[in-house]
């Protein structure tokens, strides 16, 4: 028991901090056309996530394999369910990575408009098709003993596609703020713009959210229980106030810091609503995929218990370490170097 | 087909198109870290120019390398759904602990490395080669214990309608997948080798940069040497490992039909599976199968017909792919033995002959290392986990064929679209040879190109 909480705990920080770490490289593809203007101000953008985006994406890599170690089931029957949206998340994923390595490697425009459009469909697909797939999870899927009741077009819905859309605006939002630390001169100055700009779509985008969540899903029945459990929802609407507060002033750190908050709170706040369940069942309540009956046994998970303790904090340590490293806004146009 | 069929088609496709990019950056890896060292060591700008050369190939190898793996992992729940349930347990944890401990630390030093020449002293920035070395390394031992459980699965119970791990030191010490790992990464330190000298064989026949292209193909011969002497070795353990863990295995891949003791290996031997028998054996070597199999020219083998015919591999592919790899790689070992007496010596850009055999023997070590994980994987049928699930058993029950084609055509035309443009990528910077001007150290050769 205790070790399925652990691990149902573990899976939702995952998760959130592959959202907030990989985030702000899709916001980033996606912003990179519209924020830079010359050859150099994208390549100036592109690598300011070079560095950093295989680390990010590893989390997701890592939230998969720990869904599969410490929740088997749930593995196996959310991947095979979900197949043909995971598979176009695999497809965008893949072309984004080749993307940002292959941009630079030869030269023509016609090469790298090519991959550049390629970087962009991998950017903008992933975080449209995470929150679609976390929305429908949040509402659960219509599974029974029988198995799935669903298609790909069933998880368009209303409230998939809104949570999809929200995902869009916080990676939007984190990612133009991301290029504002990192940057300098003409790029700053409109990746602050668009942050500012984009956020009021943001704000709109989650005010939907929170309001269609209650009627949309039961998620809301574990606040009831809790009320204590509010203070997720609260901090991620008050991580997203701070956003502005800080944006508006050109604070650029505190402002994509509060963006990272933001991206967590959102993600506690969902999985905090799941509790016990991992996918809920639509249709049918004793169907639910919960950390009791989807789990590994307790002697695996005790083992993955002690990897994790050992090993999480040092990958931790050496990723922040990477991060000071290229603590440096990268190179611009105007040739400026600067820190923050 | 049914699914069954195209799920395995779309994992074979899948894995093996995985598998060009792994091998070659298990050793190139290496390579490269030992540049950087000879560079920092004795300050030669040659090392730090081959470091840079041999690190762009590594590099561009190395993302396909990476985006591939993701489908991997994800095609075991989206594909064989029923197996992850039934194995999970057991199976998820080696995967898990791979991205923990290997994936972070590969993914995050290759961008030290990658972006950091400037902003990391020399030392850390040869650290950082080296850890992304050790941590592809790595990698490789975590999805080969994995692996190797599938084909000797230890440390397990039935236990809930499942197999759930019961000792954790039984999967890690588990002698399979150790094994296979030695075998596998030694093949790719092969590959890398022989790509090495293929370049440089390349440039040396056009006698240009010859100091620089000398030394590569000297340092590559020796590493060629080295691994393809060890990776046979390495391959007669496993395969007695296979004697003893999968007689099935062992008895297609050797074409044997009859248990017997004292059994003959014979050098040459083409199978008439209908028949049950061969139709060609001839140069027979007394006992030496039984040698082979368990030191003992007298042991006695489990022939084919003894194993019932719904349990036994596809036997020609199985035998013709063993045959194909080892007669490969023996010729490894000639090779790099030519190319390791004459690069000693001077004058190796007048090996004509040779440099053309080393640039045109380039596909085999790939070709080698395919055709042993078919041996591997094909030789293991009809079991998914041997003697527990058959993979029958573990494919999605929820998909239907419809899904899996459309799955696989889009796999095959993304992958080959990439293969194409990956092999455009690395024929043109290949030939490009290294930057004319030693690059100085400060310099960021790969960032900021658009610039």
């Amino acid at each position: 028991m205790l070790f399925q909480v652990i691990w149902f705990v573990l899976w939702g920080v995952l998760w959130a901090v592959y959202f907030m770490l990989d985030g702000f490289d899709l916001g980033a593809g996606m912003l990179y056309p519209f924020v830079a203007g010359s050859e150099a101000e994208k390549g100036a953008v592109l690598d300011s996530i070079g560095p950093v985006w295989g680390g990010n994406e590893v989390w997701l890599i890592t939230a998969g394999g720990a869904t599969f170690a410490a929740f088997p089931t749930t593995y196996a029957l959310m991947f095979s369910y979900l197949y043909t949206a995971l598979l176009l998340l695999l497809f965008s994923l893949i072309l984004r990575g080749v993307a940002i390595e292959f941009r630079g490697k030869a030269e023509g425009a016609g090469w790298r408009k090519g991959w550049g459009l390629m970087l962009w469909l991998g950017s903008f697909l992933p975080a449209l098709l995470f929150g679609v797939a976390f929305g429908n999870i949040f509402m659960g899927l219509p599974m029974d003993a029988q198995g799935y009741h669903g298609g790909f077009m069933s998880l368009l819905n209303p409230y998939g596609l809104l949570t999809g859309v929200l995902f869009v605006m916080l990676f939007l939002v984190h990612g133009s703020l991301w290029i504002a630390l990192k940057t300098g001169g003409r790029t700053e100055g409109r990746a602050r713009r668009a942050a500012n700009g984009l956020w009021y779509a943001l704000l709109a985008a989650a005010v939907a959210f929170l309001a269609s969540t209650v009627f949309a899903t039961k998620l809301y029945v574990n606040y009831l229980k809790a009320p204590a459990l509010l203070v997720l929802p609260a901090a991620a609407v008050l991580a997203l106030l701070a956003i502005k507060f800080f944006a508006v002033k050109g604070r650029n750190l505190q402002a994509f810091f509060a963006s990272c908050a933001a991206i967590v709170m959102v993600a506690f706040t969902g999985v905090a609503g799941l509790f016990p369940n991992l996918i809920p069942s639509s249709i049918d309540p004793a169907s639910s995929l919960t950390l009791f009956n989807s789990s590994s046994s307790p002697y695996t998970l005790k083992i993955m218990t002690a990897v994790a303790a050992v090993f999480v904090p040092i990958v931790i340590l050496y990723q922040i370490w990477t991060y000071r490293v290229f603590r440096h806004k990268a190179v611009d146009a105007a040739g400026g170097k600067g820190t923050y | 087909m049914d699914t069954l069929a195209l799920s395995r088609l779309q994992f074979a496709v899948t894995a093996i198109f995985h598998f060009f990019f792994v091998p070659l950056t298990l050793g190139l890896s290496l390579m490269v870290a030992w540049m950087e060292t000879r560079y920092l060591r004795t300050g030669e700008e040659v090392y730090l120019g081959m470091t840079k050369f041999w690190g762009k190939l590594f590099l561009i190898n190395f993302a396909l390398g990476v985006v591939t793996g993701i489908t991997m992992e994800f095609q075991f729940g989206m594909n064989w759904a029923q197996y992850s349930k039934y194995v999970g347990d057991i199976f998820g944890a080696p995967l898990a602990i791979e991205a923990t401990v290997a994936f972070f630390l590969e993914s995050t030093f290759i961008g030290v490395w990658v972006f950091g020449w400037d902003k990391v002293s020399p030392g850390v920035h040869a650290l950082s080669i080296w850890l992304v070395a050790i941590a592809t390394n790595l990698s490789a031992l975590w999805i080969l214990l994995a692996n190797g459980w599938m084909q000797h699965p230890v440390g397990y119970v039935i236990r809930h309608g499942r197999a759930e791990m019961s000792s954790f030191p039984a999967v890690l010490t588990n002698k399979t997948g150790w094994l296979e790992f030695l075998h596998t990464v030694l093949s790719g330190y092969v590959i890398a080798a022989f790509f090495v000298m293929s370049v440089s064989a390349w440039h040396l026949l056009k006698k240009q940069k010859t100091d620089f292209f000398r030394r590569s193909f000297r340092a590559a011969a020796t590493f060629g040497l080295i691994a393809s002497l060890l990776v046979v070795f390495a391959g007669d353990l496993s395969a007695s490992g296979v004697a003893r863990t999968q007689p099935s295995k062992f008895a297609a891949i050797e074409a044997h039909w009859q248990t017997e003791s004292h059994c003959a290996y014979n050098l040459i031997c083409y199978p008439d599976v209908k028949g049950q028998r061969n139709i060609i054996e001839a140069l027979k070597i007394p006992g030496f199968l039984s040698y082979l199999a368990f030191g003992n020219t007298g042991a006695k083998i489990t022939g084919l017909r003894d194993i019932p015919e719904d349990l036994r591999p596809p036997v020609l592919g199985a035998f013709l792919s063993f045959r194909v790899m080892v007669g490969l790689g023996f010729l490894f070992i000639i090779l790099s033995i030519v190319a390791f007496i004459r690069s000693r010596g001077a004058g190796l850009e007048s090996r004509r002959a040779l440099l053309r055999v080393m640039l045109y023997a380039l596909p085999l070590p790939y070709i080698a290392a395919q055709l042993g994980w078919i041996v591997t994987e094909v030789g293991r049928q009809p079991w998914i986990v041997y003697g527990v699930l058959k993979t029958s058993d573990a494919v999605t029950k929820t998909i239907g064929p419809v899904q899996v084609w459309t799955s696989l055509a889009g796999f095959t035309f993304l992958y080959g679209a990439l293969a194409v443009t990956d092999a455009y990528l690395l024929a043109k910077t290949a030939r490009k040879g290294p930057e004319a001007a030693p690059a100085g150290a400060s310099e960021n050769p790969w960032a900021g190109q658009e610039a």
